[in-house]
């Protein structure tokens, strides 16, 4: 096992107790954060998706 | 000792016209680099002093693909150093020379505001919206390029930067992909993978740069002192807006280079076969699928880019002790130890993890196949320049990834070249001498100062012509002959 392992699965054990609890607060504040986001871009998406695929072609490059 | 590692970027960016499908892009694209307001000559590329058809392993065929007269019509030097201008059919940045990877993320960001300003007048003036992408592929099965440069020694075996350069480059797209919806190319079908280009490379190593694309590429244009030097042109990398993302990857690959000058790496780790590992690394979101060695055996990219991280850190405290190789080994340990416990951590820094997570939102949220037409719109738009339109800008705005450079910096670098570079003096002539200027090309400067004969200066050594050796001589020059006379004297 490598320095970098070895101090990474130390770390592991020792963060562990509180580590599921944590993963849990942060995504629901992550779906939130996220929903949000999803919010504004929907603001600024491109009206017709389907057409400004259909319409975006580039040859010729390298 | 390796050689110092100057790097730049050079990109192709995506054009449309809006309300006019049949747009020509040749012109739309001359149209946008004619537009570019900020400071720059338009000067003749001097193309023959370049060999796009010199190839290193030494059998050049040196006509090839040469000249392009349409290209050679728009061309520009920009108070930056960096080159603007037209590649058959798409609008190209190529930055100045870098001195450390951290300069070139700053200067490939720059080219960024340079297209968008561009875009700007574009639009302004032909009453028709034109928008540019820093992307790679059109989903259609059409890509174009964001290429990487790497200044290495000529005295290094190509043969070698071959086979221990191959390796790297199919793993390293972990964390050099900017993302994308679906596959091209007749590879397997797929929702999302990690990389734009992976789905285009079909060859171990060639000269070709458009078709049967190589994961080496073997031009040999040095651009500089070719008794010297050799250019390592790597065409495999995606272009990049997360700038913490590029910093990786040009970091990365750049000390790989060093290292691989200095004999410090201890295995090259032959892979069975390349072409299939690279689309596959790319296709492989669950990071876990072992790739075939060729000694036997197998290890995932993950594992191999472990190996590297671990030679490279050592070999960085023994040989490049300076703050910005160890602020890149510090990325690049956080960047794998996520990728293998919670990737999706890594959406602030990697544009296929930012695009991984906000496309799933919307899958989520609105019950989407992942072939519906609003994900690859999105997946187009996270990579317009425009900062209202493109969501990684958006992403940016609202704090959800993290930067490396200010708004301030960013512009100060369109118009200020590198200090340590030859791009130093490029910028600076174009800054004071506009007038004079006639000619450019990497490794020269040619003026009209009245007279007979155009002076043409050399600059073969890309650190020279920094800021230490000719900032003065650049400040006390009256004109452009009067600087002439300072350089012969």
């Amino acid at each position: 096992m490598s320095d970098r392992e070895r101090s990474k699965s130390r770390d592991k054990g020792k963060d562990e107790p509180e580590a599921t609890a944590e993963a849990t607060v942060e995504s629901d504040t992550d779906m939130e954060v996220l929903d949000d986001l999803l919010d504004e871009i929907d603001e600024v998406l491109e009206e017709n998706a389907e057409e400004f695929v259909k319409n975006y072609v580039q040859k010729g490059g390298q | 000792m390796a050689i110092h590692k100057v790097l730049g970027t050079e990109t192709e960016y995506g054009i449309v016209v809006r309300g006019d499908p049949g747009f020509n892009p040749a012109a739309a694209s001359s149209l946008v680099v004619n537009s570019y307001p900020g400071a720059r000559v338009k000067v003749q590329w001097s193309y023959e002093e370049e060999s796009p058809g010199r190839d290193a392993r030494g059998f050049g065929h040196d006509t090839y693909g040469l000249i392009d007269s349409e290209g050679a019509v728009v061309n520009s030097v920009l108070a930056n150093g960096a080159r603007l201008y037209v590649d058959h059919a798409h609008p190209e940045y190529s930055s100045p020379e870098s001195y450390d990877p951290l300069e070139a993320v700053l200067y490939d960001k720059a080219g960024e505001r340079v297209m968008h300003q561009a875009a700007v007048v574009a639009s302004e003036t032909s009453g028709r919206q034109v928008s540019l992408y820093k992307n790679n592929s059109d989903g259609k099965g059409n890509s174009y390029g964001a290429h990487e440069n790497y200044l290495l020694s000529r005295e290094t075996p190509f043969g070698d930067v071959i086979r221990y350069a191959i390796p790297f480059m199919v793993t390293r797209q972990i964390f050099t992909g900017a993302g994308k919806v679906g596959r091209e190319n007749d590879r397997p079908d797929v929702d999302f993978q990690i990389t734009q280009r992976a789905d285009f490379f079909e060859e171990q190593v060639g000269l070709e740069t458009t078709l049967k694309r190589p994961i080496i590429n073997t031009r040999d244009e040095p651009h500089s002192d070719p008794a010297r030097y050799r250019r390592l042109h790597v065409i495999i990398g995606d272009a990049n807006l997360s700038e913490v993302q590029m910093f990786l990857k040009l970091g990365t690959t750049a000390l790989m280079l060093a290292a691989l000058e200095d004999g410090a790496i201890p295995d090259p780790l032959d892979l069975s076969d390349p072409v299939e590992a690279c689309w596959q690394v790319s296709h492989d979101l669950s990071l876990c699928r072992p790739i075939q060695l060729d000694g036997g055996g197998s290890a995932t990219a993950l594992e191999l880019q472990g190996r590297y991280l671990e030679w490279f850190a050592k070999y960085v405290e023994k040989e490049l002790d300076e703050p910005v190789w160890n602020q890149l080994i510090e990325e690049w340990e956080r960047t794998l130890a996520l990728l293998e416990t919670e990737p999706m951590q890594l959406a602030d820094t990697l544009d296929w993890v930012a695009k991984k997570r906000l496309f799933g939102g919307y899958v989520a949220r609105d019950g989407l196949e992942w072939s519906n037409p609003k994900l690859r719109a999105l997946d187009l738009q996270y990579h317009d320049v425009d900062p209202e339109k493109g969501l990684y800008h958006r992403l940016v705005a609202r704090g959800e990834m993290r930067t490396l450079y200010t708004d301030q910096q960013v512009e100060d670098a369109v118009s200020t070249p590198p200090q340590r570079t030859r791009a130093y003096f490029r910028g600076r002539c174009v800054s004071d001498f506009p007038d004079s200027l006639v000619a450019a090309n990497w490794d020269s400067l040619v003026f009209d100062v009245g007279g007979s004969h155009l002076k043409r200066v050399p600059m073969m050594e890309p650190l020279r012509g920094d800021a230490e050796r000719v900032g003065a001589l650049l400040d006390e020059a009256e004109d452009a002959a009067d600087l002439l006379r300072r350089l012969e004297g």
